[in-house]
């Protein structure tokens, strides 16, 4: 697992302040360009040009300004992006060069408080992420495949949202970006028209609803009236030709209505752009409500199978995400998506000598370490 | 965790009770009801739920009470967008309407040189040159076509024997994609033929021009021969060798056929199908007699009972799913219309199961002697003499005239099924159609006595044994929902 924080250690040179340095590994760039970098490199012979060095062990001083990283920030290197804070010098990675499933969290505020949040909400002032990530994708590259952005509830920004996401029209006219939202800013019809106004070619909201039922919908995200809304905000969004992908997260409260929620979807909702079923992730909430979610994937296989294949008959776009390829039946192969992003994904013991780990949507490294299926077996 | 409700917190409300949305229900056994809302999807409910339900005693967090209100057919707080996506889906149903006809018969002969004893257009005998669509009258029905707001025409040719007219055909196809030129429409051509007087030269002039077959076959050599009769005995053999002709030259997408049970059939639906598999067909249509022509005048159509052609429908229908169970993939296409209109917010655009009808605004005919006709069965009844849906003549009525004359509007209306006595509160009047044209050949009125429809029991036994089926077994279910989609 790639850590994504750290601290690094002061050496020399003037404090860099808060906004997002990029990183290289070139020492040999053109003047012009060096200064907008810095050098992650143990070299003797650091050129001046650059905002500063990133050294893995101590080295003789370079002159500019010198952080030593921590070891668990090694794998730092060209096309990534971080940010110090000066005070503490805690160190946090925005984007890597290397995945292409960067997301960035744009606040930690939600209007939902959901059982199985991986990402449990806070209510707490962090507006200054929203002027970081302005930065930040000034400075991407414009070939940059994918972008993604989470939170909390992203939109809860209001304007100060669909500024940025102007701003990643202008920056990123060609990436794929997706927005993770509960959808339910965009029961405003005024809010969505300025939305489908940034008019991105290629931009999609992933927007959960968890069961066809308002009551057990509300209660996983805990709050009344958001069924409502949010299916108002997706019928805005449609209407206005946005793409939106649907999100379920499969676990004991979602299970039990899932093919109900899956036939409500593709006669009320058939226009969506995909249909997500998904692995619950052993983080956050999920662990403190535990037992009122768990249950094991391989025992809702055949509904998950049901489930699916009901999509597929109605020309939906499907996708079954984090789950093990042992835990599934044959019949839905076809939507099985190796998903868990790439920081996240490992093996357990049990799958020693299995023939199939190139088809398996591998572990959360929170599963493996706090809950998983007592059915995982390797094909021989 | 104290910060977490339980599932009852959310299910509380400020407003106590419950809104009926609007919905039909009929009996589906002894046990259940059938309950169809505006949009036709359906849930079944145990009778003993029906009375405290509609008296708003149903149990909140029962399950019967979430499944109506998932599908809309109860409302409460929790649910105010149930009435826009009610609305939603209603007007998706519709939503081929205001388009208005698409399909645009050309009956360019009334010749033909079989002699099938069911022919429900009376065919002429094939001498007789007056019966032939004239350049004339073609030329002005093209006319007539193209002032349909239709995005997308198909002009299908049909008689008699259309390919005893074959020059009428030609000249069709040819004026007609000329105009298109500028009209820019999506515009298809089909030949209905009988296939015995296909050749080379015919099928180089379909593939050029795009245009498509659509033929007959009744089943195995015997019972299609004995059904379907011509000089020399060898209907089957000319079809089969049509069709193999036709898929060489057209490609295999190109062809279709057609069956029509008889009284011969009736124990021989397994021969029939596997005829059709046999031949490699995707599916099959099992269909009926209609009360038209020679099948009136030779009493075929009177030959078999509704429920005997129900009985031969259900095994036929049993052993296409059988055949499904073993990995072969084959349709009925009958249910495929069904369970598109069960199933899904589409049209599947089957003339003979629309409400409003189809005539005239679904489909139009232009016969051969250059009379308007808003369905085949309507130039079926006025060549037996009847000529109460005749709109006009393209010689003589605009195309205002045409599709506002009474004779088209008044049945339109008086069969909408959804104000017809009976079928407005019919369950099943989702899935069903409004057929004047068959009510007033057999009750004298357009919209016909129900009780005695043979219409209404054939299709609603239909309607019940496709639901009962798909909801015992979960394979069927599985199967109907990919008929329903791509049928």
């Amino acid at each position: 697992m790639i850590s994504l924080y750290g601290k690094v250690t002061h050496i020399g040179g003037a404090l860099l302040g808060r906004a997002p340095i990029a990183l290289t590994t070139d020492s040999t760039l053109p003047q012009a360009l060096a200064n907008k970098f810095a050098l992650v490199s143990d070299s003797i012979n650091i050129p001046t040009a650059y905002q500063a060095v990133f050294r893995k062990k101590v080295s003789p001083k370079s002159g500019i300004t010198e952080y030593l990283l921590p070891e668990e920030l090694f794998h730092l290197g060209k096309g990534d992006f971080i940010s110090i804070n000066p005070e503490n010098q805690f160190t946090r990675v925005l984007y890597r060069g290397a995945s292409n499933q960067n997301s960035i969290l744009l606040t930690e505020r939600c209007n939902h408080y959901c059982l199985m949040c991986s990402q449990p909400p806070r209510n707490v002032e962090d507006d200054w992420i929203l002027e970081e990530t302005m930065q930040l994708i000034r400075m991407l590259p414009m070939s940059t495949p994918e972008l993604g952005f989470t939170g909390g509830e992203p939109t809860l920004y209001g304007q100060g949202f669909i500024d940025l996401m102007h701003h990643t029209k202008a920056y990123l006219p060609h990436s794929s970006i997706h927005i993770l939202s509960n959808g339910r800013s965009f029961a405003d019809m005024d809010f969505t028209r300025a939305y489908a106004e940034v008019d991105h070619k290629d931009m999609m909201l992933g927007i959960p609803i968890y069961s066809d039922d308002p009551v057990r919908h509300d209660y996983v995200v805990q709050s009344r009236g958001a069924f409502d809304e949010t299916i108002r905000g997706i019928l805005n969004l449609k209407s206005l030709g946005q793409k939106v992908e649907i999100r379920v997260v499969l676990h004991k409260q979602t299970i039990g209505r899932l093919v109900a929620l899956c036939e409500f979807l593709a006669r009320n909702l058939l226009f969506v752009d995909h249909v997500a079923l998904m692995g619950l992730e052993m983080t956050g909430f999920t662990r403190a409500n535990i037992d009122k979610l768990w249950i094991d994937p391989y025992e809702y296989r055949d509904t998950l199978s049901t489930a699916t294949l009901l999509l597929k008959s109605y020309g939906m776009n499907v996708s079954i995400y984090n789950h093990q390829r042992c835990l599934i039946n044959d019949d839905v192969l076809f939507a099985n998506r190796k998903s868990i992003s790439d920081w996240k994904n490992e093996f357990v013991h049990e799958c020693n000598g299995c023939s199939k780990l190139s088809e398996c949507g591998g572990f959360f490294t929170s599963g493996m370490l706090h809950k998983y299926s007592p059915n995982i077996r390797p094909f021989a | 965790m104290t910060k977490f409700q339980v599932i009852d917190f959310y299910s509380q409300k400020k407003q106590k009770g419950y809104q009926l949305l609007p919905f039909k229900f009929s009996e589906l056994d002894s046990d259940r009801y059938l309950l169809t809302n505006l949009a036709g999807e359906y849930i079944t409910l145990k009778k003993e739920v029906m009375q405290p339900f509609v008296l708003h005693q149903l149990n909140e967090d029962s399950e019967d009470y979430i499944n109506l209100r998932s599908r809309q057919f109860l409302h409460d707080e929790h649910n105010p967008i149930a009435s826009d996506l009610l609305s939603l889906k209603l007007r998706t149903r519709f939503s081929s309407l205001p388009q208005f006809t698409s399909l645009h018969i050309f009956v360019v002969s009334l010749r033909c040189e079989h002699s099938c004893p069911y022919c429900q257009v009376s065919r002429q005998s094939e001498d007789k040159g007056s019966f032939d669509m004239t350049e004339e009258i073609a030329e002005k029905a093209l006319q007539l076509v193209f002032k349909s707001p239709s995005p997308m025409i198909k002009i299908e040719f049909q008689g008699g024997e259309p390919l005893l007219n074959f020059e009428m055909i030609k000249y069709v196809v040819k004026k007609a994609l000329q105009i298109n030129q500028t009209e820019k429409r999506s515009l298809d051509f089909v030949i209905a033929t009988n296939l015995a007087l296909i050749d080379h030269e015919i099928l180089v002039f379909c593939k050029d021009h795009g245009i498509h077959i659509s033929t007959s076959l009744d089943g195995p050599e015997d019972l299609h021969n004995k059904n379907r009769p011509r000089p020399g005995k060898n209907s089957y053999q000319k079809t089969l060798e049509g069709i193999y002709l036709s898929r060489e030259i057209l490609g295999r997408d190109s062809v279709s056929a057609l069956m029509t049970t008889t009284e011969s059939s009736l124990g021989r639906v397994k021969e029939i199908i596997d005829e059709y598999l046999a031949l490699d067909f995707g599916g099959i249509f099992l269909r009926h007699l209609s009360p038209y022509g020679f099948a009136i005048k030779t009493k075929s159509y009177l030959a078999y009972s509704t429920d005997r052609w129900l009985d031969f429908y259900k095994e036929g229908l049993e052993y296409i799913i059988e055949l499904n169970k073993k990995g072969i993939d084959f349709r009925e296409y009958h249910a495929c219309t069904v369970l598109t209109k069960m199933l899904t917010s589409n049209n599947p655009g089957f003339v003979d199961l629309m409400s409003p009808s189809g005539m005239g605004i679904a489909a139009v005919v232009y016969n051969y002697d250059g009379t308007v006709h808003p369905s085949d069965e309507s130039r079926m009844l006025a060549e037996m003499g009847d000529n109460t849906f005749k709109l006009g003549n393209v010689f003589d009525n605009t195309y205002e005239e045409i599709f506002s004359s009474d004779a088209l509007l008044t049945p339109l209306e008086e069969s909408f099924a959804l104000s017809a006595p009976m079928c407005s509160d019919c369950a099943y009047e989702p899935y069903c159609g409004s057929e004047p044209v068959y009510h007033h050949g057999i009750h004298k009125d357009f919209l016909g006595r129900k009780p005695s429809s043979d219409f209404c029991h054939r299709n609603m036994t239909i309607f019940k044994y496709l639901i009962t089926r798909m909801e015992a077994d979960p394979y069927i279910k599985n199967l109907f929902l990919s008929w329903a989609n791509h049928s």
